[in-house]
């Protein structure tokens, strides 16, 4: 199993480090890795459809008991079976959608190779923190995939809008599954599903995780970002969103209802966040004549739907909720890509320039017949059945709060998506045009001389559509499917079997009424659309999702500028002066506390003049009017400072300081050539006394520091570290000095981290100094 | 004005005095005072006379590799020695140790905490060099400007505002 994430990992950056050079033929070298998975799956899925589940543990961080825990169980078959199969009929599609390729575009397929690697680890991980990083890559992926034009401003705002929206639902959900593993004491899933978690935390972690979920899922009010995010290539809107990516959240649920459902908000969130997302995303899909866009609000809508199915935690609508994420699958997958060959075969996909099909369309008017009609819910497809169990597990098991209510919602999004469906199909073929303006415009639609598809661009389609039909007519092919699935679900689960007729019951006659509805609406369209068109003339004034974003936005931004303004002033005195405070009384006034007594004032008489040279040469420094002679009483205070090392026997300090001071006069020296020779005060009378009460803080606090620094080694009562250090220099660290001995092997990691820092500071002010050079060119040329 | 001869005579005793010096401390750092961040301090400071002496081309002069070569070299050097016995399965930055009987130099020990020590020297050396690199001048332009401040100075107000410059008195107050 690792081996096949792997796999995905290397055929992903090798496609990328190729670069260019294999052009649409990087397609083809991506599909390797779905292929593989598809096969090492099924070759597995006997035992995992009986419910055998394989497992499959990699140490990753021993010492943090931190490993890849992966299971393969029948759920993760019915993602795989999306993440893969879909994967690798869009990386086939692919070859033909880019058959002019730009530069820049091969690299979609090794982004896209790495995404279905992420995407299986999110269903195939058992362990909350590992799914959490493969989510997260996912929404890495995703930000690059729509991203990838980079010179398009609207791509790259459709990406950053993305993965903002994605990415702080998941820093949530990180907040989510960690309170989720500590009130559990496990982060795996399957041993959650025996230990639920508990304790109070619990009721905050499912709002945590459920934003999370949401975010991913585009839920309402977060679903602005996956109509936005259909600025990609159509093979990655068919792939991540609409197929796989967008169903991480859905998937999430569904595995943590059985846990987490009667804890907490967890059903009252779902049920309503659902329910608002299926009614919104159907209402909104209707009034599109883009129809991508149409077929994003559309999923938006079955995203909602999905929720609704497997939030409840009753395992019964959970079984309805997995025949509907297969059906789903396979006709939305086929209806985008189906888009995809108009908009490039025609050159357009607004439905208002699109008049009809010449010769050679037929397959694809079909494909968008059966696949809208799985959609809609039309009998003999396999959309129809996962409805109809839908309808009929809500009625027979929705007894909870708010069940009969949600139901009434799935019956009217049911309608929009049937109203939709409709729109989709009589805009593909070109019937709203001709409702638009007058069929003998003079702009005659381009989509009558677009020349047919190719097989192997509809080929992709036509094995969903198969698919489809297929298990439509007989959902024996899925039951077994479904039913491991659900049981891996919930593991108490006796889930029943997926029919396609189950009798005249209610839900056949609820069905019925959809359907009928479905037709006014359709029929009377031109009435809905002007009633939407009012509605939303009024609705327009509220708040979209879109306008929350934006004012997030914005307020950040407005903030970041004001607190910027505010602390960054650009006066280097300001600053010195707020640092030399921070320095000097937050550690003072604990410090002051702990002195009591005073040390012998001389330990040596060599001491008192060089203490006489210190300060001395640093009141001068203080006092002086030259800069150059100041920079010499700060060097006379530095080599005084080095003889106190010296006498106090600590030959290595004073030829390190000794050094230092050479060297940092002669750098000092060189800047000072670009400061005026004398300094020169033009800061206000106020502001002396105060930087004298700073400079006296400085001064008080470095003594008591000094002070009680010094006397705090003295009332250790255990041996002092010194001892150990020198004891152990020579056996353990081969050398006779324990200070170098410290530096490279005691403490080797303080000294590989201080020179990092000296190479980004050298970085820094080299940088630093030749802006300014080039300013000074600058001027250079103005005067 | 022309170069001292003082000064010439004296950098070219000095300069690779100090150098070895700087090596000395480098290589006997482990077991009497010094180490490679002191043998770097000393090998700047010798490379400081260079710039006395003939202004940041002698800088360059003496050595053949980019100051940032230098810098990159360093940390490169002291990270490998971090990285590399994780490699061979001990802790980072655990030492191994050579010892052996060379002529002329009789018995030597050598423990791979020199590398590290070696790189500490270099970052230290490059860093050195880069500030030359970055504030420094060619001798002559350097002489040209030895009135310059004086005018700059009358202009104070740009010690407190970092970045508005009045254009005409800028840093080097060259116009």
């Amino acid at each position: 199993m690792f081996a096949v994430l792997i796999l995905h990992l290397v055929v992903g950056v090798g496609i990328m480090l190729s670069g260019d050079r294999l052009g649409r033929r990087a397609f083809l070298v991506a599909a390797v890795a779905p292929a593989a998975a598809l096969v090492w799956a099924l070759a597995r899925s006997g035992g995992v459809l009986d419910g055998r589940p394989v497992d499959e543990s990699v140490v990753w961080i021993d010492g943090l008991d931190l490993s890849l825990d992966l299971r393969f169980d029948a759920l993760a078959l019915v993602m795989l079976l999306l993440v893969s199969g879909i994967g690798l009929l869009v990386c086939v599609y692919s070859v033909a959608y880019f058959a002019h390729i730009e530069p820049g575009q091969a690299r979609l397929a090794g982004l896209i190779t790495l995404f279905a690697g992420a995407m299986l680890g999110v269903v195939l991980t058992d362990h909350l923190l590992a799914l959490f990083v493969a989510w997260e890559l996912t929404s890495i992926t995703s930000y690059l995939l729509i991203g990838n034009a980079d010179r398009n401003p609207r791509a790259r705002a459709a990406a950053l809008q993305a993965i903002f929206i994605t990415g702080s639902g998941g820093l949530a959900l990180l907040l989510g599954l960690i309170i989720l593993g500590q009130s559990a004491d496990t982060y795996r899933i399957s041993e959650m599903l025996e230990s639920p978690p508990s304790g109070g935390a619990v009721g905050a972690a499912v709002v945590c995780v459920l934003v999370g979920a949401f975010t991913k899922s585009a839920q309402a009010p977060f679903s602005s970002w996956l109509p936005a995010a259909m600025v990609a290539p159509t093979p990655v809107s068919t792939y991540l969103h609409s197929a796989t990516m967008v169903k991480a959240g859905v998937y999430l649920v569904a595995r943590m209802s059985p846990i987490l459902a009667s804890t907490g908000h967890w059903r009252a969130l779902v049920l309503i966040v659902g329910s608002a997302t299926m009614i919104i995303g159907g209402l909104r899909a209707l009034r599109q004549h883009d129809l991508k866009l149409l077929l994003a609000y559309g999923t938006v809508s079955q995203l909602g739907f999905m929720m609704l199915l497997f939030g409840t935690g009753e395992y019964k609508i959970a079984q309805a909720g997995v025949v509907l994420l297969l059906a789903h699958g396979a006709f939305k997958a086929t209806l985008f890509m189906l888009v995809g060959i108009v908009d490039h075969q025609a050159g357009t996909r607004d439905v208002r320039r699109l008049g009809g099909f010449g010769p050679g369309w037929a397959p694809v008017k079909a494909m968008a017949l059966i696949g809208a009609a799985s959609m809609a819910g039309i009998p003999p497809l396999l959309g129809f059945i996962s409805k109809e169990k839908a309808l009929d597990t809500y009625l027979e098991h929705g007894g909870f709060t708010g069940g009969a209510a949600v139901l009434v919602v799935i019956v009217l999004g049911s309608m929009l998506t049937f109203a939709y469906s409709a729109r989709y199909v009589l805009g593909l073929l070109g019937h709203l045009a001709e409702d638009a303006e007058d069929a003998e415009d003079a702009e005659a639609p381009a989509s009558r001389t677009a020349p047919p598809p190719p097989l192997l661009f509809y080929g992709p389609a036509a094995v969903l559509t198969v698919v489809t039909i297929a298990t439509g007519l007989a959902p024996v092919l899925v039951d077994d499917l479904v039913g491991a699935a659900t049981i891996a679900i919930d593991p108490v689960a006796s889930p029943s079997t997926v029919k396609l007729w189950s009798g005249f019951n209610t839900a056949f006659s609820l069905s019925l009424l959809v359907i009928g509805a479905g037709l006014a609406l359709t029929w009377f369209r031109d009435a809905v659309e002007r009633g939407q068109a009012a509605a939303h003339s009024r609705l327009a004034r509220l708040p979209s999702g879109d306008d929350g974003f934006v004012a997030v936005l914005r307020s950040i931004e407005a903030t970041a500028n004001r607190t910027t303004a505010f602390v960054q002033s650009g006066s280097l005195p300001a600053y010195l002066l707020v640092i030399l405070s921070t320095v000097a009384i937050v550690p003072l006034v604990p410090m002051v506390g702990e002195l009591d007594a005073l040390p012998d004032w001389v330990e040596d008489p060599i001491q008192v003049p060089l203490v006489a040279i210190i300060v001395g040469a640093a009141l001068g420094a203080a006092l002086v009017e030259r800069r150059i002679a100041a920079v010499v009483m700060l060097s006379a205070v530095g080599f005084a400072m080095a003889g106190l090392y010296e006498v106090r026997g600590a030959p290595d300090l004073a030829l390190t300081q000794f050094a230092i001071e050479t060297l940092g006069t002669v750098l000092f020296v060189l800047v000072l050539r670009f400061l005026p020779a004398r300094f020169v005060d033009l800061a206000p009378a106020i502001v002396r006394p105060v930087r004298l009460v700073v400079s006296f803080l400085v001064a008080a606090a470095v003594f008591v520091y000094a002070l009680v620094a010094s006397a705090a080694r003295s009332d250790v009562a255990a041996p002092s570290i010194s001892g150990e250090m020198i004891a152990r220099s020579k056996p353990d660290g081969d050398g006779n000095n324990v200070v170098n001995v410290i530096l490279v092997d005691f403490r080797g990691f303080d000294t590989m981290g201080e020179i990092t820092v000296l190479v980004v500071a050298a970085v820094g002010a080299v940088s630093l100094a030749r802006v300014g050079r080039r300013r000074r060119g600058g001027h250079e040329v103005v005067t | 004005m022309s170069r001292l001869p003082i000064l010439d005579v004296a950098v070219r005793i000095l300069y690779p005095a100090i150098l070895v010096l700087s090596l000395y401390f480098l290589f006997a750092g482990h077991n009497q005072p010094g180490g490679g961040f002191v043998g770097g301090l000393a090998a700047g400071a010798g490379i400081s006379l260079r710039y006395v002496q003939g202004g940041v081309r002698a800088v360059r002069d003496s050595f053949r590799v980019r100051p940032s070569t230098i810098l990159g070299g360093g940390l490169t050097i002291a990270l490998t020695t971090v990285i590399v016995p994780l490699l061979t399965g001990n802790n980072a930055l655990e030492h191994a140790k050579l010892e052996g009987d060379l002529p002329l130099l009789h018995h030597v020990k050598v423990t791979s905490a020199l590398t590290f020590d070696i790189g500490v020297y270099f970052v230290v050396l490059g860093l050195v060099l880069m500030a030359f690199e970055a504030f420094g001048e060619d001798l002559d332009s350097e002489l040209d400007e030895v009135e310059a401040p004086k005018q700059a100075a009358s202009h104070g107000l740009e010690e407190y505002r970092i970045g508005r410059r009045p254009p005409g008195t800028s840093w080097g107050g060259r116009s």
